[in-house]
């Protein structure tokens, strides 16, 4: 779990947004795997060739561990994606994550 | 000069980028700086012209620096294309017609990709963490400290619940002495620099010391080992849960120990980020001190591939200061080499420039020295995963090269490790290292993946979509 | 027969068999690519003592990076008794090697986008029927949508080879490489053949690494260096080294089974078992064969890209997390080389197999083989015959 710095968490968060149909909120210039992280997301996808859950790990756009659905396009880099208002961000399964 | 085309192209705006795309401006050159994040600082200045995180001292005085090198940017005229992943770096063809020779670059930026071409291209990739395999590295809660780092950058974010952090190296004690400034929880930190380590550094500390950059770092740890339970001499690690991280389990003088935790951050040191560099085919050298595969550059940082050149840690880890004069120094080349500069006012200019190289380089064997993985941390032992995305365990490296295997390439065609989407950055060092010690030979000797662009995944959609030639269309239709 | 017979090389790479000092081979091929390796397997099944030499490693180049398509159909005529021959070795390759190779056999399927492409397909099926081959048919909008469901509405039938399929390159050649050594070849890895000379019946191959080796037979299964140990026996052929390329995208959900090609475009486009989908088809980029190198075309990668764009619109969304390119020999008549040299006896030629090899390479070894054992063989070589391009 994650939290913000006080200074931070008292300005309020910005942007609503949703995961998996749930409301959330988080911060302009929070990055997608920011925002799940913050909001208690730790786990965001299932790899498809174990099934083993993954999560944010590098923040850099290096390890391909976050892969989310972002507004119904799969495979996008979670920690690459500024989240945005309104913005639909699903976890994947092994199964979502390969839909086309 | 269409928008398409420009003299000089820099990729990546970390400190490297940044200096010497200001630089190459500033010498009179058409410069575009690609960068795949949304502001310009790289990793070690991430979000540095928009962090939330106000208080200058939680981030300390090295990281501000970063907002120094944005006004020369600005200043110098180059463009700047943030958003921008460069997935490919092709060669000028040889049977180019003498002047109109160029260096093709693939790009992506706002989903769709187009082919960029330059006279010249400074790869200023920067570092990524080295892979820290060890069982249950891959369970949600397991982070990189460097990981970690970037959510302080740019969301302000730190762990809530127990927090262990757990490695060697300076980054994972820069960012203990952040946490401990920001009030953060840290539950221990479990140190697994091997203790025969600073037999070995210790007669390099002298010039460590006299380091302006350097010591500061030991004052840190000093500070960081006062306030904060550190657990030394950490010889075995693993991560244990049901689908996230519930405990972290570490031997310590031959006895198991176990500590519950929500959070688990690894590091042990960085290495060069050179998938690029190396899908352009840039020759590489093993660096036998610092343990990786590091592109071969002169003293100007050009690589064995006309036309492309490395700067900063992309070319061997010498930290952000040193990465901004390599910057600097590679601009100079690069303007020389196109007869904007000749040789004499390149070589006066780069004066200062390698006097402040040197002055940030030295030190930096004590570092290489004293942090240099352990074993068992590089080479895990069989159960281990070491391609994260295919879930390839050290074990199947081991039986591929008793079936034959003699290197990462055909270690690739056995097993898949290293073809999923990270492109072999989070399994190539360690695999390479497994089946050296099964060989037991130099990983100088069995070699690195041979990477092919696109270096990162484009979608089919854009690749449709690049721009073709009127002969490339005929192809789409004949035979 | 050997006088010395003594090897010396480097040493060699893990599992490459037992060593090579000592070992006096009757038959060195050179090339270690599927064809090197299948001629070795085949003699040595025969009781040839074979040597290997592979200037880098087993299926580094074409053998291990190619598309692994298994196809008869559309095959040069010239061809097409050798494809159907060879494709009786696939059905039953584990037989021959002990290990499937990772062969599927779920057809190969040519699509026509417009009538005038069906109607060339069928006028190819006519022509094989005459020659007496059955393998090849066409197939309607139906049959085409009930075998490939993601195809595109325009697409209006298809030529489908039904028993073609495909195989996994590098564990095809790695398989007759181990089959092989477990038969008594040696291989050895690490070392280009700069020498190749005749004298008293015995050949003297000399490689870069210092190595120097004898046998009273040679096979040149060099690929895209196999003209160079041609010309070192004067008979210079017009090889062109070619780089066909091929990307491959990340899982997607298994949707096609049988290899798609098409009739008005080149693509090869086949998904695996794991979901990634391979798409080639022939494009090329540069090859610097010397550097063992190869540079991709992007805005040829991208007309294939288009290819799949047009003709699957189901893959729009996928992502290509690859492409690579393998060095390949292409002759000017699109056929391979096999047979006899024409200028040195006990010398034997398989290469320029321009990029549609693979399939082949079970029953080229077994052709060379017979010619090596029994001078000759029962399938019809002559179109192959080195000597075509003597002016």
């Amino acid at each position: 779990m994650f939290r913000r710095l006080p200074e931070i968490a008292a300005a309020g968060d910005a942007i609503g947004f949703t995961i998996d149909g749930r409301p959330a909120s988080a911060r302009a210039g929070d990055s997608v795997a920011a925002a799940l992280l913050a909001n208690g997301v730790t786990a965001c996808r299932k790899t498809p060739v174990s099934g083993a859950a993954r999560g944010p790990y590098c923040m850099m756009g290096v390890c391909f561990d976050c892969l989310v659905t972002i507004d119904g396009v799969g495979n996008r880099q979670g920690c690459q994606v500024r989240v945005a208002d309104g913005m639909a961000v699903e976890t994947q399964d092994g199964k979502r994550e390969v839909e086309l | 000069m269409s928008g398409f085309d420009f003299d000089i192209a820099v990729v990546g705006a970390g400190p490297a980028g940044l200096a010497a795309a200001a630089r190459a401006a500033a010498g009179g050159a058409s410069v575009v700086l690609l960068d795949e994040q949304a502001e310009p600082g790289g990793q070690i200045y991430r979000a540095v012209t928009e962090t939330p995180v106000r208080d200058r001292r939680i981030l300390g005085p090295d990281y501000w620096h970063g907002a120094e090198l944005l006004g020369p940017l600005r200043d110098s005229g180059a463009a700047h294309w943030p958003g921008s992943t460069v997935w490919s770096v092709a060669r000028a063809r040889e049977d180019a017609a003498g002047g109109r020779r160029r260096i093709q670059i693939g790009l992506s930026r706002d989903g769709s990709a187009s082919l960029l071409t330059v006279r010249h291209v400074i790869l200023a990739t920067g570092a990524l963490e080295r892979p820290f395999p060890i069982p249950g590295w891959t369970l949600p809660g397991v982070l990189g400290a460097g990981a970690a780092q970037v959510l302080l950058k740019t969301s302000g974010l730190v762990p809530s619940g127990a927090t262990v952090m757990a490695g060697s190296g300076p980054l994972l004690w820069l960012l203990a002495w952040q946490y401990l400034q920001a009030g953060a929880r840290i539950d221990a930190i479990l140190d697994t620099t091997p203790r025969e380590n600073w037999r070995a550094a210790l007669p390099l500390l002298p010039g460590f010391l006299r380091s302006p950059y350097l010591g500061k770092g030991m004052k840190l740890l000093l500070e960081v080992r006062r306030k904060a339970t550190v657990i030394g001499n950490v010889t075995a690690l693993r991560a244990e849960g049901d689908g996230v991280l519930r405990t972290v389990v570490y031997t310590r003088n031959g006895s198991e120990h176990r500590l519950p935790a929500e959070t688990l951050l690894l590091h042990q040191g960085v290495l060069p980020n050179l998938n690029l560099a190396n899908a352009t085919g840039c020759a590489q050298r093993w660096d036998e001190v610092q343990r990786c595969w590091r592109p071969t550059t002169d003293d100007w940082g050009a690589t064995s591939v006309e036309g492309v050149s490395l700067a900063g840690d992309g070319a061997g880890i010498g930290g952000a200061r040193a990465a901004e004069e390599a910057g600097r120094l590679a601009a100079l080349d690069a303007l020389h080499r196109l007869g904007r500069l000749d040789r004499a006012g390149r070589d006066r200019a780069a004066e200062p420039v390698r006097a402040a190289l040197d002055r940030a380089l030295a030190g930096r064997a004590f570092l290489d020295t004293l942090y240099r993985p352990a074993e068992p941390f590089r080479v895990p032992a069989d159960d281990t995963i070491v391609c994260r995305c295919e879930e390839i365990t050290a074990g199947a490296v081991r039986e591929a090269v008793r079936l034959g295997c003699s290197g990462p390439n055909q270690a690739k065609s056995f097993l898949r490790c290293g073809m999923g989407p990270c492109q072999g950055r989070l399994c190539g060092p360690t695999v390479t290292e497994v089946i050296a010690a099964e060989r037991g030979v130099s990983p100088a000797e069995v070699g690195y993946y041979r990477l092919r662009p696109p270096v990162k995944p484009i979608t089919l959609a854009e690749l449709a979509a690049l721009p073709k030639g009127e002969a490339d269309l005929d192809a789409v239709l004949k035979h | 027969m050997s006088e010395t017979g003594t090897a010396s090389g480097p040493s060699s790479s893990p599992s490459s068999g037992p060593g090579t000092a000592g070992f006096r081979p009757d038959v060195i091929v050179i090339g270690g690519g599927l064809h090197g390796c299948s001629a070795a397997l085949h003699l040595s099944m025969r009781g040839v003592r074979v040597l290997v030499l592979e200037k880098d490693h087993v299926a580094r180049h074409a053998s291990g990076v190619n598309a692994g398509g298994v196809r008869q159909l559309g095959r040069h005529v010239a061809e097409v008794p050798l494809s159907v021959a060879s494709m009786e070795l696939w059905h039953r390759i584990g037989e021959l090697v002990d290990d499937d190779c990772g062969f599927e056999s779920h057809g190969q399927i040519k699509v026509a986008e417009t009538e005038e492409e069906l109607d060339g397909l069928q006028a190819r099926v006519d022509e094989l029927r005459a020659l007496g081959f059955g393998h090849e048919e066409t197939i309607g909008r139906d049959e085409l949508r009930a075998l490939v469901p993601a195809i595109a509405d325009h697409c209006v039938g298809a030529l489908v080879s039904r028993r073609d399929g495909a195989a996994i390159p590098f564990r095809t050649t790695f398989a007759f490489r181990r089959k092989a050594i477990a038969l008594g070849a040696r291989f050895q890895e690490g070392g280009a053949v700069t020498r190749l000379s005749r004298r008293g019946g015995l050949w003297t191959v000399e490689t870069a690494e210092g190595g120097r080796f004898e046998a009273p037979v040679v096979v040149n299964c060099a690929g895209a260096w196999a003209d160079r140990i041609a010309a070192q026996v004067g008979e210079p052929v017009p090889l062109e080294v070619i780089a066909p390329m091929l990307m491959i995208t990340a899982r997607v959900p298994p949707f096609i089974k049988p290899v798609v090609g098409a009739a008005g475009r080149t693509l090869s486009f086949k998904q695996f078992p794991n979901g990634t989908v391979l798409i080639g088809g022939g494009l090329l980029g540069r090859a610097e064969r010397d550097e063992n190198r190869t540079e991709l075309d992007f805005s040829q990668v991208s007309v294939n890209a288009r290819t799949v764009w047009d003709l699957f619109p189901i893959m729009r969304g996928a992502t290509v997390v690859r492409s690579w390119a393998g060095i390949e020999a292409r002759m000017p008549d699109q056929i391979p080389v096999i047979g006899p040299s024409g200028t040195e006896p006990d010398l034997f030629h398989a290469f320029g197999f321009s990029a549609h090899g693979f399939q082949l390479g079970p029953i080229v070894g077994r052709i060379t083989a017979d010619l090596i054992t029994g001078g000759s063989t029962d399938l019809p070589i002559a179109p192959f015959r080195i000597g075509r391009f003597a002016a």
